[in-house]
């Protein structure tokens, strides 16, 4: 009996021992949720946002890079120069910095990189950042020296985009499963269909992130996003999918609830080339059938900024243009018996599956039944979104956030899918593009943001919130999405 | 009648009564928002509450009960009107390449999962309640086609029968004569049961997205609508799952009880 209790005493003091030593070890692990997995894990040759939301700034690093404020700073270029015309940018990249394969990255990876991305066969996803590149040398193993066409004042916000990273060249053949970066995490495991771990790099060039080790997995089921926060078997839930739910998150001290912005304009994207959306009446029509703050409070539960234009409410060159299609169904009436459809018309909405699109679309379709407008609604997957939508261009309306950085120059592209083919516009870009000026850019975009909101291109709704859950111990998460991107350096445990 | 047959009779006629007065009347017009007045539970003014767009969850119950109800009635009229037939055809030529071909036709639909194989359907044809209606019929053919032969069978081996076929009558005019009538009992009660399932799957497709297309409600997309907002408005899942439960358990109740009313055996033993 009495050894018995004897050794139950020096168990519990073992026990305890380990217990204290716990506590003083902060956790360096954890665990970040999203909705959709990557498809794969080469940012420079798909659009798809969840690659970067994984990859960006974690594994790929490109010269500059965005911060969770929306600020772009240096990032594997230490320093550049500007040529008096604003044509040549010569970057001075850091030394030292070797690519997850031990390579060193030097001018030649950035040249490589560059020119693989504006190449003629190339596939990124969005060449037009790199359109205005005429040539790019290297000066010596850590100066490259970037020529561009014409002066482009967006162009270190270009190259700060996730489809900008610098690659290594001779990891190309297999970056879409095992991508070779330089940046603070390399690739740990990926398990299709359930998570990615990334590791710590031991040689990481930068200052050493406090988190050793990082797991996203993927739930794509609003129901079960919930069920894994509240059993705490995630940390993190970045674009938590139900924002009805937040409100329970936010009473339950074991969680904090971040809101901020996304560069998402959600909009009910309108097929201009096809009657009778191409009678700009029908379209103001419409403009003024919908009761936009109906559709936050509905679809997204309040959360959510309303826009009257294609730009994000956050960005300083922002013009409130809600005015211009304000909630008047009477008036929408008499525009529709204007453009001659008094009794209205029919069309067809398509709608993917995220619930501002799947709820927004109840709602929109009953707001313009009220005015004549029969919209018969089609829920699609995002494959056949992209194949008959997108791709296909065969629909009337739609409604989809695009979530991209300062993309009012889709309206410059006639052939994108909503067809809007305005010269005016087109010609105010290229000014645009080319202006370095900040004052006479902001007046060019306040401009662009009058046309496309006068010419009622579509129906604008709201900017996406970015939603995110995390326990109430993890610090350092962006509020706001200014990209899509999980910066896992800024993450830490608070003691 | 025993009572399984009142109840389930009672539950059902319920069920049809109140999507037949939809057609004329709801408490509140079943498509319309209303957002601020959204997610209420149970009141005086709305006898369900409203759900998360502010509509009556009355008034979408009972028209829900429409869009369940043609579904389930068409599905089953296209499982009864191909599959009779064929099961009388496959009797009347017993053992004849005809039954064979019929037979093992409904082997192959039978064989796979009916559920899994609707919504392959909808989702290449579309979704939608029509798209609904032909997966959920195609279903129900070899279902009728089977319990027909196997009733029909029997009979043709009875006297009255032999005495038609000496009489001279072709094997159609017999079927149609004599069969028919014969089995009909037994139809109705497999209808009922069908008409259940049917609900059902009505109720599953739409769940997940591929029966009736909003805003025409519909229980199963109704629940899944609910499925995010359960933990604080659970009579949004509630409402709608004990309509699915009460009518799938009335017309079960309703079937049993009909086969023991109708079924002559049990009827002589009772009298």
């Amino acid at each position: 009996m009495k050894r018995f209790v004897r050794q139950g005493f020096v168990s519990g003091l073992a026990l305890s021992a380990a217990l204290i030593a716990g506590a003083a070890w902060a956790k360096d692990d954890i665990t970040i949720a999203m909705q959709l997995e990557p498809p794969h894990l080469d940012p420079t040759s798909a659009a798809a946002q969840a690659i970067d939301s994984v990859v960006y700034v974690n594994i790929f690093e490109g010269l500059t890079r965005f911060m969770g404020d929306g600020s772009i700073v240096p990032a594997l270029a230490e320093s550049w120069e500007i040529s008096e015309d604003g044509t040549v940018y010569t970057f001075k990249l850091h030394e030292g910095v070797t690519f997850h394969d031990g390579s060193a990255m030097d001018a030649e990876d950035v040249k490589f990189s560059l020119d693989r991305a504006r190449a003629e066969d190339s596939a990124n996803a969005q060449k037009a950042l790199f359109a205005g590149i005429d040539s790019v040398d290297v000066v010596d193993p850590l100066t490259v020296k970037v020529t561009l066409t014409e002066p482009n004042g967006n162009f270190l916000f270009n190259m700060a985009w996730g489809d900008a990273v610098i690659v290594a060249p001779e990891s190309i053949e297999n970056i879409k499963t095992t991508p070779v970066g330089t940046g603070p995490y390399t690739l740990g495991e990926w398990v299709q269909g359930d998570k990615i771990v990334l590791n710590r790099n031991p040689g990481y060039w930068g200052a050493e992130p406090a988190l050793a080790q990082a797991t996203f997995k993927f739930i794509s089921d609003p129901t079960a996003a919930f069920a894994a926060m509240m059993a705490e078997d995630v940390d993190v839930f970045t674009g938590f999918p139900a924002p009805e739910n937040l409100p329970q998150f936010e009473a339950d001290p074991r969680f904090q609830v971040l809101v901020g912005s996304t560069e998402g304009e959600t909009i009910l994207s309108t097929n201009n080339k096809q009657p009778p959306f191409d009678n700009i009446k029908v379209r103001q029509a419409m403009a003024h059938a919908i009761d936009r703050q109906a559709i936050i409070d509905g679809a997204m539960f309040g959360y959510g900024t309303p826009i009257g234009t294609h730009f994000a409410p956050h960005n300083p060159a922002y013009v409130d243009l809600t005015g211009n299609s304000a909630y008047d169904p009477d008036k929408a009436k008499a525009l529709l018996a204007e453009a001659g459809f008094p009794d209205g018309f029919e069309t067809t909405l398509h709608l993917p599956p995220p619930s501002y699109a799947r709820r927004g679309g109840e709602i929109i379709a009953a707001q313009l039944a009220a005015v004549g407008i029969k919209a018969e609604i089609t829920n699609v997957e995002w494959a056949q979104w992209l194949e008959t939508v997108f791709k296909g261009k065969n629909f009337g309306l739609t409604i989809v956030s695009h979530t991209e950085p300062m993309d009012i120059g889709i309206y410059a592209r006639p052939e994108y899918y909503f067809q809007y083919d305005n010269p005016a516009f087109q010609e105010l870009m290229t000014t645009l593009n080319s202006t370095t000026d900040p004052d006479k850019r902001t007046e060019l975009m306040q401009q662009a943001q009058r046309i496309i909101s006068e010419d009622y291109v579509n129906g604008y709704l709201f900017q996406l919130a970015a939603l995110s859950v995390a326990k109430a111990g993890v610090q350092g998460l962006w509020a706001n999405a200014p990209t899509a991107a999980t910066d896992l350096s800024a993450i830490s445990w608070s003691e | 009648m025993s009572r399984n047959l009142i109840l389930g009779a009672g539950l059902s006629s319920l069920v049809v009564l109140s999507a037949l007065v939809s057609f004329v009347w709801t408490p509140y017009d079943y498509a319309a928002l209303n957002i601020p007045a959204k997610l209420q539970t149970p009141n005086a003014r709305h006898w369900l509450g409203t759900d998360h767009f502010g509509r009556d969850m009355f008034s979408m119950i009972m028209v829900g009960a429409r869009t369940s109800i043609a579904v389930a009635l068409l599905a089953v009229g296209i499982g009864m009107s191909l599959g009779v037939p064929l099961g009388l055809a496959a009797a009347a030529r017993k053992g004849s390449w005809l039954d064979e071909l019929i037979m093992r036709g409904n082997d192959l639909v039978f064989a796979f999962p009916s559920l899994v194989i609707a919504i392959l359907i909808t989702a290449v044809f579309g979704a939608g309640a029509v798209n609904a209606i032909i997966a959920i019929g195609i279903f129900n053919i070899p279902v009728f086609a089977r319990i027909t032969r196997g009733a029909a069978l029997s009979l043709w081996e009875r006297e009255f029968i032999m005495a038609a076929r000496v009489a001279g009558k072709s094997a159609a005019h017999i079927s149609a004569e004599h069969i028919l009538p014969n089995v009909a009992n037994l139809l109705i009660v497999q209808g009922t049961i069908q008409f259940s399932l049917g609900i059902l799957a009505e109720a599953g497709l739409s769940y997940v997205g591929l029966g009736a297309q909003p805003p025409t409600p519909s229980w199963g997309r109704m629940l899944a609508d609910a499925q995010t907002m359960v933990s604080f408005a659970p009579h949004l899942a509630l409402i709608p799952g004990f309509a699915i439960i009460l009518t799938v358990l009335g017309l079960n109740l309703m079937g049993d009880g009909l086969r023991d009313w109708l079924d002559p055996r049990i009827r002589v033993a009772r009298s």
